[in-house]
């Protein structure tokens, strides 16, 4: 069994625009949020300028309750780039947010045996602060 | 109402390369320098002047050449015509239908396309997506913002992912994905310019380091320098130069509004998450060509990863979608004996990686007669571009 590990805070980056800046605010506060159209009530994930499928600009921050599933992975055992060979072997998911159907993060599952991560598996949201860095970073964990 | 078709109006003529290096290894000649070799080679294949070139149909940025200094550099006398496909990789097979849509326009007459690649170190295309300088590299945006922590940046990653969710959904094996990699080196193994000629066992394959599960080492393609290029011309001219003509008989590209930029969000719906993305594609290109999967007699798939070639398998017809594992498990894609050969020529896996451009000139040495690995009567050659965000790509070559 081998433990998941932590890729660096150094990888975060905030180069927000005027639509995701919302979502980063939250996250600063430790809250997940989730862009739902003002006018048809779908859920979109990045943030972005119109709604995909009635085209409309106004959304909603609906407030997440910061639990997923796994909806696929990877376990990466090869650093790609120099920043990564430290933190090896670490697990990268596309996880389904609970109460936005269709939104999807991409983010790590921490606290865990990289053997015990699987499709479906309930996860949690994590928050990590940088210290000196307005960057705030979130992780997922399995479900207690 | 005249038939919107380019069915066979036009043809690949020409076909040339430089040798093949592995990552880095090509200095001291110039990147401009090895595209420009290929392209020379390709003219004087088909029994052309450089000078009669008057197009340029590219992908994926053309992978930084000029045609603007090619015109100088190589003395053309008119350009008439320089486009490309948006995008990477999944353009390749495009670009010749880009070339074959301008020459039956009347905007060219004699279209090059190419693909050229050198990756000093710094400039690898397997962490393209990663937070830093270099040529390969994407600049920080808003939407790297969700990516870049996770440390996924590197195509390898990304498609792993698709393929955990289709061993999931259907039962898909890393037998299935040895397959495709033995199949694939085996294919190499008696073409002087392939880089990996040893052969590879199920121990060698289950032995290799792993690099992003459930991708080993020979899941993934080569790192290489080297430039292709490929020259199409009007069916008419083309009657008359040296070789027999590789009719363009039809082309695709695109793919699924919610396919999107796929690998670089995995925003994709469940229905297609675990596919290659050419559905829509491969249903254009049938319908265009008035072939389908049982009309192909050889296979050239994009191959940068063992486990996408899968995938295309299903998007294409070969076989039901989901039943790609077992389909190649019955030797279907091997060149001995296979109902369809896929990636005769060694492929990105084994021979080179040229972004998918060799297997073009694979296609064309196939309906020639003189590939290495000569399928027998070859007469319908499957050209494909992608997996990758849109547009992916397809080409059916014909005689």
């Amino acid at each position: 069994m081998t433990r998941a590990q932590v890729p660096p805070q150094s990888l975060g980056s905030l180069n927000p625009d005027v639509f995701t800046e919302p979502f980063w605010r939250s996250v600063a506060d430790h809250r997940l949020t989730c862009a739902q159209c003002a006018s048809c009530g779908a859920f979109r994930m990045p943030p972005s300028a119109f709604c995909p499928r009635c085209h409309a600009q106004e959304v909603t921050w609906a407030e997440l309750s910061g639990r997923g599933t796994v909806f696929s992975f990877t376990i990466a055992r090869h650093a790609l780039t120099p920043e990564l060979a430290g933190c090896l072997p670490y697990v990268v998911a596309a996880i389904d947010l609970e109460g936005a159907p269709g939104a999807r993060l991409i983010s790590n599952v921490i606290d865990t045996e990289v053997e015990d991560v699987h499709i479906g598996m309930p996860v949690e949201i994590v928050w990590e602060d940088v210290d000196g860095s307005p960057v705030t970073l979130y992780r997922f964990r399995p479900v207690a | 109402m005249s038939e919107r078709t380019l069915r066979d109006r036009t043809a690949v003529v020409g076909v040339g390369r430089t040798p093949y290096w592995r990552r880095g290894q090509s200095e001291p000649h110039t990147k401009f320098e090895l595209a420009c070799q290929a392209i020379l080679a390709a003219v004087a294949d088909a029994g052309l002047d450089v000078a009669d070139v008057d197009g340029f149909a590219l992908f994926s940025g053309g992978g930084g050449f000029d045609p603007a200094l090619a015109a100088q550099v190589l003395g053309l006398r008119e350009v008439r015509f320089t486009a490309g496909l948006t995008g990477g990789g999944g353009g390749a097979a495009g670009a010749v239908g880009l070339a074959a849509a301008a020459v039956h326009a009347g905007l060219a007459d004699v279209v090059v396309s190419l693909m050229v690649l050198q990756q000093p170190a710094g400039g690898r295309f397997g962490s393209a997506f990663a937070n830093k300088a270099g040529q390969y590299s994407a600049p920080p945006t808003p939407e790297k913002d969700f990516l870049a922590p996770s440390g996924l940046v590197g195509p390898g990653q990304m498609f792993a992912m698709l393929m955990r969710r289709h061993m999931h959904q259907y039962g898909t094996t890393r037998d299935h994905l040895a397959e495709v990699a033995i199949s694939t080196r085996t294919n190499a193994l008696n073409r002087p310019q392939a880089l990996m000629r040893n052969p590879m066992t199920r121990d060698d394959y289950f032995a290799a380091r792993m690099i992003a599960d459930p991708f080993c080492l020979f899941d993934f393609c080569l790192e290489c320098d080297g430039a292709v290029a490929v020259v199409t011309t009007t069916a008419e001219r083309a009657r008359d130069l040296r070789h027999p003509p590789a009719y363009v008989r039809a082309t695709a590209m695109g793919g699924a509004g919610d396919w999107g930029p796929a690998i670089t969000w995995m925003g994709m719906p469940e229905e297609i998450f675990a596919s290659s993305g050419h559905r829509p594609v491969a249903r254009d290109l049938w319908s265009r060509a008035g072939l389908g999967p049982q009309d192909v007699d050889v296979a050239l798939l994009y191959d940068h990863f063992s486990g996408l070639v899968l995938l295309q398998l299903e998007d294409y017809g070969f076989c039901p979608i989901g039943e790609s594992g077992p389909f190649v498990a019955d030797g279907n894609i091997r060149y001995a004996g296979g109902s369809v050969p896929v990636n005769t020529h060694g492929g990105n896996l084994s021979e080179a990686y040229i972004i998918g451009f060799s297997h073009v000139m694979e296609a064309v040495e196939q309906l020639r007669g003189t590939a290495v690995n000569q399928v027998a009567n070859a007469e319908v050659a499957l050209v494909t571009g992608g997996p990758a965000p849109i547009p992916v790509s397809a080409l059916v070559l014909a005689k």
